[in-house]
This record gives C-alpha cells, structure tokens and sequence, in this order.
C-alpha cells in the first residue's frame, strides 16, 4: 500500500459549485479506482507566484490517498491534464516521514508561524533556525528539547 | 585617560570568530520539508529565488537535496517564484 498526494489548482473565475464539483469529480475518480481517501485538503485561494494561464490567483487543493499500484497515477494525471479547469497539478509519493507530517498536521501538532515570527528570521537570517524549526518539532518531542539547551549552553560559553 | 595596559585588545576579539555552521534538519530532527509551505522554503532561497548553496545554509548534503527537491516543487506549484527580483 503506497500513499499518494495529488495537489492541484483550481481556475478561481468559476463558480463556487463548479469548483467543490472538480475536486469531487477526482475524489470520486480516485474511490471508483479502489483507493482508499485519506485527506482532501482545501487549501483556498492563493496568490499565485507568477502568472499560470493569464490568472493571478487560483484554488489549491491537496488529496492524500491511498492505493495498491501505482498504474492509477497514469490514468489521472492523464484526466487533469484534459480537464480545462485545472491550472496545475502535482502527483508525489509519501514516504513514511511525509504520511507522519500530514497526520501530524491534522492534528494541529503542526503550528503555522505567525508573521511577526516570520520577520524576525527574516532579519535574523542564518541565526534564527530555531525559528524555522519551530513547527516541527512535536514531531519528536523526545529528541528536541533534550538537544536544544545543550546548544544554548554552548551559545553562552562562546 | 587610559593607559597601555587597559587596552587589551585593538578589535573585538569576538569578530574574527565565525559560528559552527549546523544542519538544522538533523539538530531538530525535521525528517520532512513540505513543498507546500512556502514560508518555510523562503529561508533556503536568496532575493531572485535561487536556492542557496549549502556552504551557507549549513544543511548536510543529504537534506540539502530534499531542501532543493522541496523547492523545485513549490516553484511548479506557483508558490515560489522561478524567477524574482526583491523577493524578500
């Protein structure tokens, strides 16, 4: 059993129901296939970083699933790339750190930095990697908080 | 008026000395870089969207090449940019 994650991005000019019904359309596809829905993540309406077919903006959406063999990947690559609606799209296999990471993120372990945070390590540059490594580290609470005063403790005596 | 001896050093002697560079995936143990993050992605780029080189993020090889993998990603996906001018 191998864990897929297919995100992709939705033209924002349709209408709200065209869009929910696209991101259906591949959910559907998928379970029809016999794979096993993990997560449909609803990203929302992002600001593109460069133009993509003339539009500034689209709708992100991330379906996370599973599936015996991979041929199924074949087969919707193949229908997001005739459907008209979509944008973009990116299949990638999970490995078992990235299936930890999705679970943990679900479960809000995974906290989004603020923007205040995000403009100290921007000022900060190199030095601020505890900043950066914030979010990540429920992941293993056991390693973390044992490695990180030690390295304050170095810090000090320099 | 300070006289010879109080003057130890001309410089600051601390500013010769560079920190150890570390790789900060292995120190906080960060087993995976999601592409879709790009706020994240953001601190292993430079201003035009290149990736910095690992001399100066520090990252050991093996997750430096995820790191660019990551990146690659997000830019495909239109969350990073391909090329940009004043980026941050």
């Amino acid at each position: 059993m191998n864990q897929y994650e297919v995100t992709f991005i939705v033209d924002p000019v349709l209408s709200d129901t065209e869009i929910k019904q696209t991101s259906e359309n591949y959910v559907d596809l998928l379970k029809t296939e016999g794979c096993q829905i993990v997560h449909v993540d609803e990203m929302g309406l992002r600001q593109l970083a460069y133009p993509i077919k003339k539009r500034n903006s689209g709708i992100y959406y991330c379906i996370e699933f599973q599936s015996d063999s991979g041929t199924i990947i074949g087969r919707l690559e193949l229908a997001l790339r005739r459907d008209e609606r979509i944008m973009r799209f990116l299949t990638t296999a999970l490995d078992k750190y990235g299936i930890k990471y999705n679970e943990d993120k679900r479960n809000g372990l995974i906290k989004k930095r603020d923007k205040a945070e995000k403009k100290s390590e921007k000022s900060f540059g190199q030095t601020a990697a505890p900043v950066a490594a914030k979010p990540e580290e429920p992941v293993q609470p056991s390693k973390a908080p044992e490695k990180a005063p030690v390295a304050a403790v170095a810090e000090e005596e320099e | 008026m300070a006289s010879r001896d109080d003057i130890k050093f001309l410089s600051n002697p601390k500013i010769g000395q560079n920190k150890k560079k570390y790789c900060r995936f292995k120190k906080y143990g960060i087993k995976y870089i999601d592409y879709k993050d790009p706020d994240f992605l953001l601190g292993f780029i430079n201003e035009q969207g290149k990736i910095l080189p690992r001399r100066i993020t520090g990252n050991s090889l093996k997750y430096q090449r995820k790191v660019a993998t990551a990146i690659k990603r997000a830019r495909h996906l239109a969350m990073l940019p391909y090329v940009a001018d004043l980026l941050k």
